[in-house]
C-alpha cells in the first residue's frame, strides 16, 4: 500500500453529488401542494443524514423528531408531542457543536412557527389544513392563475391565437407579461426535476408576437351598470376588461396622456415597445370600455363626482411617488427621482444626458432600468451605486448582468451620504460612505455596516434616485385608510366602511409589485365587483386543449437571446429576440402537462375556473 | 491570565483554560459526560453546555477556552433544558437495566440520570424512569446489536453513549485505534476503525477502552463460570494466584476503600467460596527476576547494533499487551525481548509440574487460574507455552472485576472475615516482587538483584532513582552493577513505548535494559481493575499502595532472598537460566 495516493472522487461520490445537484433542483422548484409537515418531516430525515453523529442532540434528537414527525403524520401524536418537538429543536439549535446541528434545529423551530396552523391541524384532525390544491405547479404558482400547460398545449399544437385566448380567461395582457413578466411560474416549473424550467415566459412571447389575433369575445347583454376604474395600469386594464365583458359599463380615468401606467411611463421601451404595449391596451379597449385620459382624478374631477355617477368605483392608481434618500443637496436640479426620469423617457422627452457623469442611486429593477435608459441616452459613464452587495441586489439577476454588459458600473458595499453641489447648485459628486456587509438581519439578508474608511466622492454631473415608490393617494384620503404607504383594502379587494362600492388593487395596495401580481389584483376586483353588485356572471371563453402528449426527453432549454450589447445599448430598440419557431416548437413540447400526468389531472376543468 | 466572571463570581486562570476548568477554579461543578480530563474533549454528549453571556446559543464547557472578560452563566431554565433533552435522548438508545448492569453505581449516565431526576432507584435495585420519556426507545436490534462472546473486550451498543472515550483511550494512551465512529447520522455508533476485527484492528487487550468507558458498554469476557465449575467438580483441584496490583483496590465495591482490604482477606474469600490452594504471582516476579536478571546481566556489554545499527536494549516481557504489540508491530525487537515468562506463566508452569509432584496431582486434574489486574492476561493464557504437552499452564485469567463480582454474588461479607495465610510454599514472596505491579517496578526489582549478583553487596533498596528523559515522555537512568554501567529506561503506555522505540531507533538514545507496561501507571491502572467512578486515572494512586507495602510491611526486599525461590531453585532448577529453567520458566517469543 502507498503511503499518500492522490485522491479521486470515487464512483459512488460522483453519483452522490450528481444526486445532491439534481436533488437541489428539486428542493428549489418545490412542488406547492406539498404538505408542510410532511415536508419538514423529509428535511428532518435528509439532515439526519448529514450529521456527522458526534453531538447528542443531532445524532439522537434528528432521529428522535422524526420519530415524531412520523407519528403527527400517522395521526398518533397528541398535542404535548410537538411541546416536545419544540423543546428537542431548541436543544438542537442551542447545544449542537456545529453547523449541521444548529442549523436543522433552526429550520424545525422556524417550521414548528410557520406551519403551527399545519401541525395542530394534523394533531386534531389527522389531516393537512387542506389549502394546497392538486393543480398544475406553474399555474397554481401565477398570481393570476393563468392555464400555462394549457396555453403551451396550444403553441405546441401551432394554435398560437387560441394561446393567447387561454391566456386571456385570466390575463387580457399576454404581450405585456410576455415580454417583461418575472415570470413565478417557472420558479416551480416540474421540469426542473429533469433537467430545466420550460421557458414559459418566452413561449408568451412567441405567441403574441407571431398569432394572428383574432377579435375580442363579445360582451355579455349590458347590465346597465357603470363601473368607473382610476388609473390606467395594468390592475385597472385587467379589471376593466373583465368588467366590461360581464356586460358593465367601464370608464377609465388615467391622469396621463396615454394608458398603461407604469408598464408604459416605467419600463423602458427596449425591454417593451410602446407598439406592443399598445397591441394589448387596443385589444383590451375593442370590448368597449371608455377611456378619460389626460384626467387627474383630484384636479381634473373629484372622487365624489366618480362616485355619485358610478355604481362601484375600482383605485388602481399604482405607485407613482418617488421615495427619496434625504440627504443634503437632494433639492438640485441635477437630482432626478427614478419615476420622473423614467416617465420623461416613455413620454418621448428624455432628459438631455448625452455626454454626462450619472450615477444611480438603488439596486432593484428600476435601477437596471435607470442605468440602462441613462447609457442610451448618450451619457459618458453610467455607474449604478448599492449600499449591499451586487448578490443581496432585488434586481434579477439577468438584468444586473445586461446592465453590465451594456458598458454600466454596478458599484457595490457605497452608501450615498450626501450630494456634493459647486457653487451654482450644479451637481458635482456623490458622496459615498465604503460599506462592510455584516450580521444577518431578521429578513434574511446581510446587512451592510460603514467601514472604517473616510467617504468617497463619485464625481458626476446627475444622480438618479431609485430606491423605492411610494403612493399618493391624497385625492381619496376621505375614503380610504392608508398603512405604511398603501391603501388598506380587503383581501378581496374591498375598501372596508366604504358608503358606496369601491374597491381597490395594484401597487396602491401591495406596494411596489409585479406586472402579475396587479393583473391578479384586477381579475380579483372584477370578479368581486360583478357579484357585489348583484351578477355571477361567466366570461370563460372556452378553447379545446389538444390532448396531452408526452414531453420529449432531457432536453437543454431555450432562453431568449440578447441584440449585441454594445449595439443595444445605443437604441431602444428592443434587446431581446423572441424565439424561433423552431425554438418554440422545441420549447412547448418540453412542458410535462402536469394538468394531465400526475394527480393535477383531477382539476383540470377548475383552473381557470374563477 | 485572563480573568472571567463565573456566575457572578470573577476568577483568574491561565490563557488556555477551558469553562469547565474556570468554573472548578470558582467551586462551580459543570456536569460532564463524555469528557475525560486531560484525554477526551470531544464535546458529544452537550451535558456540560453553558451560557456564555452575549452569545444566543450554548457553549460546551469542556472544550470551549475562555476569553477575557467572557461572563459565564452555568444554571439556567435554557441550560437546563437543553442538558435534560440530552439525557432525555440518550435514554431513549439506552438499555436501562441497571440491576444487572455491572455498572450499576459506577455508572456516569445513571448517576446523571438520578441526578436531573429523570430515573430513580425503584425498590429492587433497578433504575427507572420517573416521568415517561417523550422519546420512543429505540434501541439497536439486528445484526449491529451482535458481538462475539470469545472476544476478551465485550460491547453492549445498546449501552454506549458514543462519548468516544475508548476511542481516546485507545488512541491517546495506547496509540492503536482500534475504536471509531463508524457510521454517519443517527447510525453514528462507535465501531472497530475500518471495519476489521478486533484482532485486525491490532487490539492487544489492554482494557483501557473499559476502563474509561463511563457506562456498562464496554466489559470484559467474564470467566468466572468456568472456574466455578471446575471448583464444583470434586475430581479437580482449584489452585488461585494473586497478582500484585489486585491487592491494591479489590475492596472497591465490597464496602472497603481503596487499597484497604488485605490480600490475606481475599485469600479467606477464596478459601470460603472453594478454592483449594491461593498462591502470590509476586513470588513468581521474584522468580522472573532471578532469570531475567540473570539474562540481563548476561547480555549486557555483549550488545552489538543490528544490521541497520540501531542497538537494542533487552525489554521485560511480563506486560501481555505490550508483548503482543510487539509481535503485532516490531518484528525487529521480537528478539529484544527478554525470554523469561511473565511471573504469571512462569507460577502457572510451577504449580503443574514442581506442585503437582509434590502434592502427587494429576497436571490434568488441576484448574489454575489468576486474579489480574489485566484484560490481556486472558489472551496470554491462551499462548502454547505449556510444560506438559497437550496441558495449558493456566487455565484462565480473571480480572479484579470479576473477582469482585464473584465474591458479592457469593454473599460474603469481607468485613467479618478472618484474615488467612496463603498457602505455602508458593505463598512467599519480597517487595521486590510486589512491586512488580507498578511502573518502573519491574525495572527496580531486577537492578536491586543484579546488583547484588554483580558487586556481591546489597544495594540500597530505594536507591534506584529515575528521572524524566529529555527526549520523550518515559523515565531514564543508568547505574553501575560492578564494571558494568547500565542504561535503563521505564515506559508505560503503548503511546509513550512508541516514542521511546522510534528514539532507539532513531538513534536518540541507547539503553540496555527497558521496561514497558501498556497500561498508564503499570498493572495497578491495568485494564482489569475496579471502575470506581471517579473519572480520574487511579493506577498512581494504587501504585503506591504496592510501594508502600514493599517500604514498610514486607521484611524482605530483594527478590534473590526470598526462602521459596531459593529453595525452587535448590530443589528443582538448580540455578537460573538452567536448562530446566529454560524449559518451565521461559518462552521464545513468536508471532500469532
Amino acid at each position: 500500500m502507498s503511503r499518500l495516493v492522490v485522491e479521486a472522487k470515487d464512483a459512488a461520490r460522483r453519483q452522490q453529488d450528481e444526486i445532491a445537484e439534481f436533488a437541489a433542483r428539486r428542493l428549489t422548484s418545490l412542488p406547492p401542494e406539498q404538505c408542510p409537515v410532511d415536508f419538514t418531516a423529509s428535511l428532518i430525515r435528509l439532515f439526519q443524514s448529514d450529521s456527522c453523529g458526534k453531538c447528542t442532540p443531532c445524532r439522537t434528537g434528528l432521529g428522535a423528531a422524526l420519530t415524531i414527525l412520523d407519528a403527527l403524520l400517522h395521526g398518533e401524536a397528541e398535542a404535548k408531542d410537538l411541546d416536545t418537538l419544540a423543546v428537542t429543536a431548541r436543544t438542537m439549535y442551542t447545544a449542537s457543536d456545529c453547523a449541521i446541528g444548529f442549523t436543522a434545529g433552526k429550520v424545525l423551530l422556524d417550521a414548528l412557527e410557520g406551519f403551527a396552523e399545519d401541525f395542530t391541524c394534523h394533531i386534531e384532525y389527522d389531516r393537512c389544513s387542506c389549502k394546497a390544491k392538486p393543480e398544475a405547479p406553474c399555474a397554481q404558482t401565477c398570481p393570476a392563475h393563468v392555464d400555462i400547460p394549457g396555453y403551451i398545449a396550444c403553441i405546441r399544437a401551432g394554435r398560437l391565437d387560441d394561446a393567447l385566448r387561454v391566456i386571456r380567461n385570466d390575463n387580457p395582457l399576454p404581450t405585456v407579461c410576455g415580454y417583461v413578466c418575472e415570470h413565478p411560474c417557472e420558479a416551480t416549473c416540474r421540469r426542473t426535476f429533469q433537467d430545466d424550467a420550460v421557458n414559459i415566459c418566452g413561449l408568451k412571447r412567441f405567441a403574441a408576437d407571431h398569432a394572428e389575433w383574432s377579435a375580442a369575445p363579445a360582451c355579455k347583454p349590458a347590465t346597465g351598470k357603470k363601473v368607473a376604474v382610476i388609473g390606467g395600469g395594468p390592475a385597472g386594464l385587467t379589471a376593466a376588461y373583465y368588467l366590461q365583458l360581464m356586460g358593465h359599463a367601464v370608464t377609465i380615468f388615467d391622469q396621463r396622456e396615454k394608458l398603461g401606467g407604469m408598464i408604459r411611463y416605467g419600463i423602458p421601451d427596449y425591454r417593451l415597445p410602446q407598439a406592443r404595449l399598445d397591441a394589448d391596451i387596443d385589444f383590451i379597449l375593442s370590448t368597449g370600455v371608455d377611456v378619460r385620459v389626460d384626467c387627474a382624478v383630484g384636479e381634473d374631477i373629484s372622487y365624489d363626482e366618480i362616485a355619485s355617477a358610478f355604481d362601484a368605483v375600482y383605485l388602481a392608481i399604482g405607485a407613482h411617488a418617488d421615495k427619496s434618500l434625504g440627504l443634503e443637496g437632494e433639492e438640485a436640479a441635477g437630482v432626478i427621482s427614478a419615476v420622473d426620469f423614467l416617465r420623461a423617457a416613455g413620454s418621448g422627452t428624455p432628459f438631455d444626458l448625452a455626454g454626462k457623469r450619472v450615477c444611480v442611486v438603488g439596486g432593484g429593477n428600476v435601477a437596471m432600468d435607470c442605468v440602462r435608459t441613462t447609457k442610451r441616452l448618450g451619457a459618458s459613464w453610467v455607474e449604478c451605486v448599492y449600499r449591499r452587495r451586487i448578490a443581496d441586489m432585488t434586481a434579477l439577476a439577468e438584468e444586473i448582468e445586461e446592465a453590465q454588459a451594456e458598458g454600466c458600473q454596478i458599484s457595490q458595499l457605497l452608501a450615498p451620504v450626501g450630494i456634493q453641489l459647486d457653487d451654482a447648485g450644479d451637481v458635482t459628486g456623490l458622496i459615498v460612505q465604503p460599506q462592510i456587509i455584516g450580521a444577518v438581519g431578521r429578513g434574511g439578508r446581510p446587512a451592510p455596516f460603514p467601514a472604517d474608511v473616510e467617504p468617497q466622492v463619485i464625481p458626476c454631473d446627475v444622480v438618479i434616485v431609485a430606491v423605492g415608490q411610494d403612493i399618493d393617494s391624497s385625492a381619496f384620503a376621505h375614503v380610504v385608510d392608508t398603512q405604511r404607504g398603501c391603501i388598506v383594502a380587503r383581501e378581496d379587494g374591498a375598501i372596508a366602511d366604504a358608503s358606496s362600492l369601491l374597491y381597490a388593487g395594484g401597487d396602491a395596495v401591495s406596494g411596489p409589485a409585479t406586472v402579475i401580481k396587479a393583473i391578479a389584483a384586477g381579475k380579483v376586483a372584477a370578479a368581486n365587483i360583478d357579484e357585489a353588485l348583484g351578477y355571477a356572471h361567466d366570461v370563460f371563453d372556452s378553447v379545446d386543449i389538444p390532448p396531452a402528449r408526452p414531453a420529449i426527453g432531457a432536453c437543454g432549454r431555450v432562453n431568449l437571446k440578447d441584440v449585441a450589447f454594445a449595439e443595444a445599448a445605443l437604441t431602444f430598440d428592443l434587446a431581446k429576440i423572441g424565439m424561433s419557431c423552431q425554438e418554440a416548437a422545441q420549447e412547448s413540447s418540453r412542458c410535462l402537462r402536469c394538468d394531465h400526468y400526475g394527480f393535477a389531472a383531477t382539476r383540470t376543468e377548475e383552473v381557470s375556473a374563477w | 491570565m485572563v480573568k472571567v466572571i463565573i456566575d457572578g463570581n470573577a476568577v483568574e486562570v491561565a490563557d488556555e483554560s477551558t469553562i469547565l476548568e474556570a468554573a472548578a477554579l470558582t467551586g462551580v461543578e459543570i456536569p460532564t459526560l463524555c469528557y475525560f480530563a486531560d484525554l477526551n474533549d470531544v464535546g458529544a454528549c452537550r451535558m456540560c453546555v453553558v451560557e456564555v453571556v452575549g452569545e444566543e446559543r450554548l457553549a460546551a464547557a469542556c472544550n470551549t477556552i475562555v476569553r477575557e472578560g467572557m461572563e459565564v452563566i452555568t444554571s439556567s431554565d435554557a441550560i437546563t433544558e437543553a442538558r435534560e433533552t440530552a439525557l432525555r435522548l440518550l435514554l431513549s438508545q439506552h438499555d436501562l437495566n441497571c440491576a444487572y448492569c455491572q455498572r450499576s453505581g459506577t455508572c456516569k449516565l445513571q448517576k446523571l440520570l438520578l441526578e436531573y431526576g429523570i430515573a430513580a432507584w425503584d425498590d429492587w435495585g433497578n433504575v427507572v424512569e420517573v416521568t415517561a420519556n417523550p422519546y420512543a426507545k429505540q434501541l439497536v436490534k439486528g445484526r449491529r446489536a451482535k458481538w462475539p462472546g470469545e472476544i476478551i473486550v465485550q460491547r453492549d451498543t445498546n449501552k454506549c453513549v458514543k462519548c468516544g472515550r475508548c476511542i481516546a483511550a485507545c488512541d491517546k494512551l495506547e496509540n492503536i485505534g482500534v475504536w471509531s465512529f463508524v457510521g454517519s447520522g443517527a447510525f453514528s455508533n462507535v465501531g472497530v476503525a475500518d471495519g476489521l476485527s478486533m484482532r485486525d484492528a491490532g487490539c492487544v487487550g489492554c482494557g483501557q477502552c473499559i476502563t474509561h468507558c463511563p457506562t456498562g458498554a464496554l466489559t470484559e469476557r467474564d470467566d468466572v463460570e468456568a472456574l466455578k465449575a471446575a471448583i464444583a467438580d470434586p475430581e479437580i483441584t482449584t489452585v488461585v494466584q494473586i497478582a500484585p496490583a489486585t491487592r491494591t483496590s479489590w475492596g472497591v465495591g465490597l464496602g472497603a476503600e481503596d487499597g484497604k482490604l488485605d490480600v490475606e482477606v481475599m485469600v479467606a474469600a477464596l478459601k470460603q467460596m472453594g478454592v483449594d490452594y491461593v498462591f502470590d504471582t509476586s513470588l513468581a516476579a521474584d522468580l522472573t527476576i532471578m532469570e531475567e536478571g540473570t539474562e540481563l546481566l548476561h547480555g549486557l556489554g555483549g550488545t552489538a547494533p543490528d544490521e541497520r545499527g540501531i542497538t537494542w536494549p533487552m525489554f521485560t516481557s511480563c506486560c501481555p499487551a505490550w508483548v503482543r504489540r510487539v509481535k503485532d508491530c516490531y518484528p525487529d525487537v521480537l528478539g529484544h525481548l527478554s525470554t523469561a515468562k511473565s511471573p504469571m506463566m512462569m507460577l502457572g508452569a510451577v504449580i503443574k509440574t514442581w506442585f503437582a509432584q509434590k502434592h502427587n496431582l494429576d497436571p490434568a486434574k488441576i484448574y489454575s487460574v489468576a486474579l489480574m489486574p489485566c484484560t490481556a492476561k486472558k489472551h496470554e493464557v491462551k499462548l502454547p507455552m505449556e510444560a506438559n504437552p497437550g496441558i495449558p499452564d493456566m487455565d484462565g485469567s480473571l480480572t479484579t472485576r470479576e473477582l469482585i463480582r464473584w465474591v458479592r454474588s457469593a454473599n460474603i461479607d469481607v468485613a467479618s472475615l478472618e484474615p488467612a495465610p496463603l498457602d505455602n510454599p508458593l505463598g512467599e514472596y519480597t517487595g521486590a516482587g510486589v512491586i512488580f505491579g507498578t511502573t518502573g517496578g519491574v525495572m527496580e526489582a531486577a537492578l536491586r538483584t543484579a546488583y547484588f549478583v554483580a558487586t556481591g553487596q546489597l544495594p540500597p533498596p530505594d536507591g534506584f532513582e529515575f528521572v524524566q528523559s529529555p527526549h520523550g515522555c518515559w523515565v531514564e537512568a543508568t547505574f553501575a552493577l560492578g564494571d558494568a554501567a547500565v542504561r535503563c529506561a521505564v515506559a508505560h503506555g503503548l503511546s509513550n513505548a512508541d516514542s521511546l522505540l522510534d528514539a532507539i531507533r532513531n538513534g536518540v538514545v541507547e539503553y540496555d535494559f527497558v521496561e514497558i507496561m501498556a497500561c498508564p501507571s503499570g498493572c495497578a491502572g491495568g485494564g482489569g481493575q475496579p471502575i470506581d467512578g471517579s473519572e480520574a486515572e487511579r493506577g498512581l494512586e494504587r501504585g503506591q499502595t504496592l510501594r508502600k507495602l514493599d517500604k514498610t510491611k514486607l521484611p524482605l526486599r530483594y527478590s534473590h532472598e526470598n526462602p521459596q525461590v531459593q529453595m525452587l531453585y535448590e530443589e528443582y532448577f538448580g540455578e537460573p537460566c538452567s536448562e530446566l529453567a529454560h524449559h518451565l520458566l521461559h518462552t521464545t517469543h513468536v508471532a500469532d
